[in-house]
């Protein structure tokens, strides 16, 4: 548990990082990064249980207790599908920026600035 | 990629790998697998494809536009939902018959989750090749450029 | 089952466009058709609201607060209504306002797609379901804006999905902090457990990172850059639908948040939302006013507007007494009222003045102020449209913002928050000196450039903005019902027992849900 906790400070850390550095594709993996780290505090916060999966066995309607939270699962897996979605198209924009602009430095996006 | 090693095992692998697909699709519902991780499969079989022969090459052998895939699967999984609705019960709430047909071992369950895990799977097979294929073209419209 | 209307069908017909991939007729038909049937469920769906009280559906059979809920309040409701109204104005619009190459890669399912998911944020009662159909939104919205590609499309979206990204991790990690603490995601189930925990500290620290993702969503001061640099690079057709729409879903979900959820602390919350809404009016309307291209004026605008909002909900906070009121004091419902008016008057006039925007550019090939002119001449009808629009927008008296204005001033004064009242006011004058300038350089004086021709299509492009107008001339001359509604929003927001009762039906809370068998997806 603590190692996880501690993974989730570092992600949060690293990813801010990235973020604040000059290239495009930092920008992107600093964005992934920040999402596994949302990801894997929603998924500590369940208090999961080694070993204890929320099974139900045959004829029983509940799961034997103690068992780790279902719903942490579900929602963590709900938001890698939406990451994984936001990933591919980040990925295909900056490709299309890189390529449009000539350049991955983003002190050179100043077209829109105001 | 030119490889002929890639490309002959891809040819073996693609359809290996869309019946495992369908497998773990109609698994789903009671053990692991399902509609997410079946579409992914199949299109990471296309995504083979794509890089040994092209994208237009496994364009041309899932024959039908991944656009249209995405609209088929988002329609019947959304749709999943309409028949609970229509017998008076909550939105996406699970509809089951039993079929018994002939020569089956055993009493095959049919319902409204299953039509849901179809829905998604083509939604993200059309999804995720989609995206392949967005990528692989910019990267030929480049090689063409230079 | 009413409502699950306004998600279902704009994403059925989403899929129906995406299948029918190529065919550009037969998706603009699908576009309209939806729209307008999401006008119908959504004039439903209200009226059931206000005849019958909240409206509630648990998905999938599963009771809350384990399942996904969706719930509907009279604010809710007519936030679906003003969706789909603005959705029916930009599918018409979009018909003569873009090319035929935009609709062929996806115009009419992206657009769908994203009124669905609009409509999901605003009858969303669950903290998750919000992140899933923000998502949602944020995505579609993404793609909405660099169809087409060009350079200054890709450079905005790169600020604006960076911006909007970074929020959705906060929001999402402001989740899972939520979640530690109280083991549940449902608003209602939330409210109930955050009171029960006794900790008002603690509960405020957890809405903060909350609160924070949401006031980026909204386009508050400081985080609001994406906005400006975003909205005017798109056709002018998908910046009507953005500025309509984005930030308010960040505007509803703050207002949604504060009054049910975090109200634990409203003294601290109030001040912090005070402070954000003087600096956003006037930080907005500062740079409105060092711009010389109409939608970049305009852009900046909404972020000046966001302000009134949010300065409507922070005098409502202050006017609350701590604790959970039996009677709610007066001017703290005359203040949540004046930010409900403004917010259907803001929707209403801010997509018609986009859209106007938009109809000068497919005239004249251009939004810069510095190659318009003698627009009054040449069209008069458009004329004519956005000075109303324009006035109305700056609060001209008896036009539907001057309503919207004197509330929010009237509960200023009575709570004794001088200092945002007068901020306001300037805020007011900037404003109508803004618009000022677009119609002086744009309608009068000669025309600067011999006529480009005009794009076809001059019918679609006209009628929803008589459309849009004849709503907010509607707004104007029914203030006073416009006004009860508002009010009897603003109460069923404040005093959220009637909420919390329909989501969690009395004594069955904490029952077992369905088993497996019959639920859905595991």
């Amino acid at each position: 548990m603590l190692m996880m906790a501690v993974s989730v400070g570092l992600l949060f850390a690293t990813g801010a990082y990235m973020l604040m550095r000059r290239s495009l594709v930092k920008l992107v993996v600093g964005l992934v990064l920040l999402g596994q780290a949302a990801n894997l505090l929603i998924y500590v916060a369940s208090r999961p249980l080694r070993g204890r999966p929320p099974l139900v066995e045959p004829g029983a309607s509940l799961p034997p207790d103690p068992h780790s939270d279902p719903l942490a699962s579900a929602l963590v897996l709900t938001a890698i599908v939406i990451s994984f979605g936001i990933a591919s198209y980040t990925i295909v924009l900056i490709k299309r920026a890189y390529e449009d602009v000539g350049t991955a430095d983003l002190k050179e996006f100043t077209t829109t600035d105001c | 990629m030119n490889s002929v090693i890639f490309r002959s095992s891809t040819q073996v692998l693609l359809p290996f790998m869309l019946t495992v697909s369908v497998v773990v699709l109609f698994r789903g519902h009671n053990e692991p697998g399902g509609g997410f991780v079946g579409g992914l499969l199949a299109a990471s079989g296309f995504a083979l494809h794509a890089m040994a022969f092209g994208y237009r090459s496994a364009q041309d052998t899932l024959r039908i536009d991944p656009r249209v895939l995405i609209g088929v699967g988002l329609f019947i999984a959304a749709g999943s939902g309409i028949p609970s609705l229509l017998v008076g019960e909550a939105y996406l709430q699970g509809l089951w018959i039993t079929l018994e047909p002939y020569g089956f071992p055993e009493p095959l369950k049919v319902g409204t989750p299953l039509a849901f895990d179809v829905g998604v799977y083509l939604l993200v097979l059309g999804a995720a090749f989609l995206m392949v294929c967005t990528l692989e073209e910019y990267r030929h419209d480049a090689d063409d450029g230079s | 089952m009413l409502v699950t209307l306004p998600i279902l069908v704009p994403l059925l017909a989403c899929a129906a466009c995406l299948a029918l991939w190529g065919r550009v007729r037969a998706q603009q038909v699908v576009a309209v058709a939806t729209a307008a049937l999401m006008v119908v469920v959504g004039v439903t769906l209200l009226h059931a609201v206000l005849t019958q009280g909240i409206q509630a559906a648990a998905l999938g059979g599963w009771a809350a607060p384990y399942g996904v809920a969706l719930v509907a309040d009279p604010l809710g409701a007519v936030m679906v209504l003003l969706t789909a109204i603005v959705g029916l104005a930009v599918a018409v619009f979009s018909i003569g306002g873009t090319t035929e190459a935009r609709w062929a890669n996806g115009h009419a399912a992206l657009m769908l797609a994203m009124l669905g998911a609009i409509s999901g944020a605003f009858v969303s009662g669950d903290l998750f379901n919000i992140y899933v159909w923000f998502e949602l939104m944020l995505l579609s919205s993404f793609v909405l804006l660099t169809l087409g590609g060009e350079r200054a499309q890709l450079e905005g979206a790169i600020k604006y999905v960076t911006l909007n990204l970074l929020s959705s991790m906060v929001f999402l990690a402001g989740v899972g902090l939520v979640y530690a603490s109280t083991g549940t995601l449902n608003l209602a189930d939330l409210a109930i457990r955050l009171d029960a925990m006794d900790d008002a500290q603690r509960a405020t620290a957890l809405g903060a990172p909350l609160l924070v993702a949401f006031a980026i969503k909204a386009a508050a001061f400081p985080l609001y850059f994406w906005l400006p640099a975003s909205y005017h690079t798109p056709p002018p057709v998908v910046s009507a639908l953005f500025a309509g729409l984005l930030t308010k879903v960040g505007v509803y979900t703050l207002i949604r948040v504060t009054t049910l959820v975090f109200d634990q602390e409203r003294a601290l919350l109030a001040d912090a939302v005070l402070l954000t809404a003087g600096l956003t009016m006037v930080s907005g309307v500062l740079g409105a006013m060092s711009q010389n291209d109409i939608r970049r004026i305009l852009s900046f605008h909404i972020v000046s507007q966001i302000g009134y909002m949010l300065m409507g909900l922070g005098i409502a906070l202050h006017a609350m007494p701590p604790g959970d009121p039996a009677v709610l004091p007066e001017t703290a419902v005359l203040a949540l009222s004046g930010a409900v008016f403004y917010i259907i008057h803001h929707i209403v006039v801010k997509t018609n003045l986009f859209l106007i925007a938009g109809a000068i550019q497919a005239e004249r090939g251009t939004g810069d102020l510095e190659r318009l002119g003698g627009m009054a001449r040449t069209h008069p009808v458009l004329a004519g449209l956005f000075l109303f629009s324009a006035l109305s927008l700056a609060g001209i008296p008896i036009l539907s913002g001057f309503w919207a204005k004197v509330i929010l001033v009237r509960a200023g004064l009575e709570e004794g928050t001088y200092l945002i009242v007068g901020v306001s006011l300037a805020v007011s004058l900037l404003t109508l000196f803004s618009m000022m300038k677009i119609w002086t350089r744009a309608f009068w004086g000669e025309p600067a450039e011999p006529r480009a021709t005009p794009s076809a299509g001059a019918w679609a492009r006209l009628v929803p903005i008589w459309f849009l107008a004849s709503i907010t001339l509607a707004i104007a001359l029914g203030a006073p019902w416009v006004y009860e509604f508002a009010t009897s929003a603003a109460q069923a927001a404040l005093l959220p027992d009637a909420y919390i009762e329909t989501v969690l039906p009395g004594p069955e809370v904490g029952v077992q849900p369905a088993t497996p068998e019959t639920g859905g997806r595991p």
